[in-house]
């Protein structure tokens, strides 16, 4: 018998005695009505609870934000899909990672900073969600940098996790970002600072 | 299948690996309550995460409903694990990752060290799994000349200090800062000799000891806090990016997971990732979730690898009391309340998995029959803190009972018994069946005055009951027993009613 059919059926043996299930209750909260200036207000709250920087912008404004964040970067990488009139001009610091153009780890690591849009986000935890799509890239660019600058469409925020749940493909490779790197490993206190990106900027933007 | 001219195995079949305790509960718990650091440690600790904990729950409106959705949807899947695991490995299978089937921790073990045979390589990383360690996966590997380099914070201080785990989401919660100072500072290389105890400072220390690991690893190795059966999905939930590192960067992924880790889909995740941050370092959710379904061409490992493991998982799932403690989703929070964990830490335990949980899972596992395990159900008050913080409602006092009996009924068929507690057991129902009985014995209460002596203290009973008087003193009994006193002092209930009319 092979490993599978032989554990297979020592599930079956020891279930034979056990009571059929009942329904799963549902009855936690699956939506919200709650208006746009308190999510984002909320989003806001938590994100700088886990201490991200947050900006709240107008489209207009979101290239003087995306520049005045970067502004320290020596270099930062961006995914071939980025809105590129969301860039600063210039710009000899700007590397894109594009399908077959693959920046490599250790050009990633030489990298200073990232700059992505997000899938979806949710306010109530202060989650943003990144799925792979041509404006996030793939999931090195948006780890190796050590600082993470994120937009967050306002149209892309929602309360309650299962709200996001319902937006989101599950088969993409997910990344739910929830501040920046921590650990609580020492004495269970929360620090800042381990081995995904240190810095995460948050710029949402009202209009998008 | 073949299995129906083969007829049904033997169950059940017992896991194996770092399950089995070397000592008495009672005995290592001796030892550790010794460790007064350690002590100070916890205490901090888990008061600590205890409070964060409550907040974040108190936030929830609906925390209850959360936790029902959590407990009824596990039953669900145990109930219908076969169903499920096809259905995953199909889903798997089909966005190119490959299924390894393991019955035990052997046979998981020489899986992955083929897998990374086949990679030519003798360096992998490693993220924080509480499968791998179960089967002892770093011992193994380094019996095979592969080393394999622990990145989550606190397993690196296990790692760095040849210690032992002592919690299942905090492995070092028994060392303080300045103890993980000293650590870094002895077996570190590289490391700066001016390092302080600062956390955020000894943080960064790992960074930098860990950071070329991570970009020049070929192969990485996982658990998994989830796997969705109607996507084939794995899910792993971690803080530092120490994950996304493992499950990034490597071209080859092995993860290890044992069987009753699914969940149906993508609906069941919303309710268990509201559980679990709250529930384990309470946050509203830990700084980093990876998700992944197979292999996606051009991002991430190309050669995607899961091992299925049983490891006594169905020896558990046949024990009808105790077959919900698969429910576990390994947050912690049962041991972050318990007052025994608190005080003997998570060593006293001998197993992978301590505390409460490790208390009912370790035996479940590996049967009560096993060596010393079998002590492991009596490491607790029976105070139920621990019921009431699992997020998924695992009724852990009841299957301690469960086990305890079932220790007592093993021993009983060794011929270990009849016992002095079976005599004491059968005298007492003698003397409570009857009122006339018990009156007969109550004659014998000054005896008892007589025995306690001029303290009035009785210091030491006989036999089994000498455990009781160990520590503590039995008053003498009174001269008169309460059921002569109500006689004389008290008119019945009907006539009292009466009067007051
Ligand atoms: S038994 Fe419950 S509280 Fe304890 S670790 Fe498992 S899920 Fe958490």
């Amino acid at each position: 018998m092979s490993a599978k059919e032989e554990i297979l059926s020592r599930i079956t043996s020891a279930l034979r005695d056990a009571p059929a299930p009942g329904p799963v209750p549902r009855e936690y909260r699956m939506s919200s009505d709650m208006p746009e200036v308190e999510l984002i207000e909320l989003l806001v709250d938590r994100l700088e609870d886990y201490k991200a920087h947050v900006d709240v912008v107008d489209v207009p404004q979101l290239p003087a934000t995306i520049a005045e964040r970067l502004k320290d970067a020596t270099s930062y990488v961006v995914p071939h899909g980025i809105d590129t009139t969301w860039l600063p001009a210039d710009d000899a610091r700007r590397r894109i990672d594009a399908p077959g153009a693959v920046l490599s780890v250790t050009e990633l690591d030489g990298t200073d900073a990232v700059l992505t849009s997000s899938a979806v986000s949710i306010a109530e935890s202060g989650t943003i969600v990144l799925d792979g799509s041509g404006d996030q890239g793939r999931r090195a660019i948006s780890l190796v940098p050590d600082h993470h600058v994120c937009v967050v469409p306002v149209s892309s925020i929602v309360r309650l996790l299962p709200e996001a749940m319902a937006r989101m493909d599950i088969t993409c490779p997910l990344t739910w970002i929830s501040g920046p790197s921590a650990t609580s490993d020492i004495e269970l206190e929360r620090v800042e600072g381990v081995h995904g990106p240190r810095q995460l900027d948050v710029i949402i933007v009202k209009g998008l | 299948m073949s299995n129906v001219f083969m007829g049904m195995p033997t169950l059940p079949v017992f896991g194996d690996g770092n399950l089995h305790i070397e000592e008495t509960f009672p005995t290592a718990a001796h030892r550790e309550l010794g460790n007064t650091q350690m002590r100070a440690n916890l205490r901090h600790a888990t008061h600590t995460i205890r409070d964060k904990r409550l907040k974040v729950v108190a936030e929830l409106p609906d925390w209850e409903e959360l936790r029902d959705a959590g407990s009824a949807t596990k039953n669900l899947v145990m109930a219908n694990l076969p169903a499920l695991l096809e259905e995953f490995e199909k889903n798997f299978t089909a966005r190119g990752g490959i299924i390894h089937w393991a019955r035990d921790a052997h046979e998981a073990n020489s899986i992955v060290a083929g897998l990374i045979k086949e990679q030519n390589t003798t360096e992998v990383v490693k993220v924080k799994s509480m499968a791998t360690q179960e089967i002892g996966l770093n011992e193994y590997l380094e019996e095979q000349g592969i080393s394999a380099f622990e990145t989550d914070l606190a397993e690196l201080i296990v790692q760095l200090g040849h210690d032992k785990p002592s919690h299942i989401l905090v492995p070092a919660i028994h060392k303080n800062r300045t103890e993980v100072r000293d650590i870094f500072l002895a077996e570190m290389p590289n490391v700066d000799p001016n390092l302080t105890d600062e956390p955020r400072l000894l943080a960064m220390a790992a960074r930098e000891h860990l950071r070329r690991k991570f970009l020049s690893a070929k192969v990485a190795i996982s658990g998994a806090n989830f796997a969705l059966a109607d996507s084939g999905t794995l899910a792993v939930v971690e803080s530092e990016g120490n994950g996304r590192m493992c499950l990034t960067l490597p071209e080859t992924l092995i993860t290890v997971m044992g069987i009753e880790k699914l969940l149906p889909g993508k609906e069941d995740l919303e309710v268990f990732m509201q559980l679990l941050p709250r529930s384990s370092t309470g946050e509203r959710m830990n700084p980093y979730t990876s998700l992944w379904t197979g292999v996606t061409e051009g991002d991430g490992p190309q050669n995607v690898h899961l091992v299925l493991m049983d490891n006594g998982r169905t020896a558990a799932l046949a024990d009808k009391y105790g077959r919900t403690a698969l429910n576990c989703i390994r947050c912690s929070a049962c041991m972050n309340v318990c007052p025994v964990y608190e005080r003997t830490g998570g060593h006293a335990y001998g197993s992978t998995y301590p505390g409460p949980i490790g208390a009912i899972l370790t035996p479940l596992l590996t049967g009560i029959t096993s060596e010393e395990n079998s002590t492991l159900p009596y490491a607790s008050s029976l105070c139920g803190a621990c019921y009431d913080a699992c997020p998924v409602k695992i009724n852990i006092p009841e299957i301690l009972v469960h086990l305890r009996g079932e220790d007592v009924d093993s021993k009983r068929g060794e011929k270990k018994l009849p016992s002095q507690m079976d005599l004491m057991m059968k005298g007492g129902s003698w003397a409570f069946s009857s009122g006339k009985h018990l009156g007969l014995l109550e004659k014998g209460l000054p005896l008892g005055k007589l025995a306690a002596g001029r303290d009035k203290k009785i210091k030491a009973l006989p036999g089994i009951a000498a455990g009781w008087t160990q520590s503590r003193d039995i008053p003498a009994p009174p001269s008169q027993s309460f059921r002569d006193w109500w006689k004389k002092d008290h008119t019945p209930v009907a006539a009292t009613n009466k009067q007051e009319k």
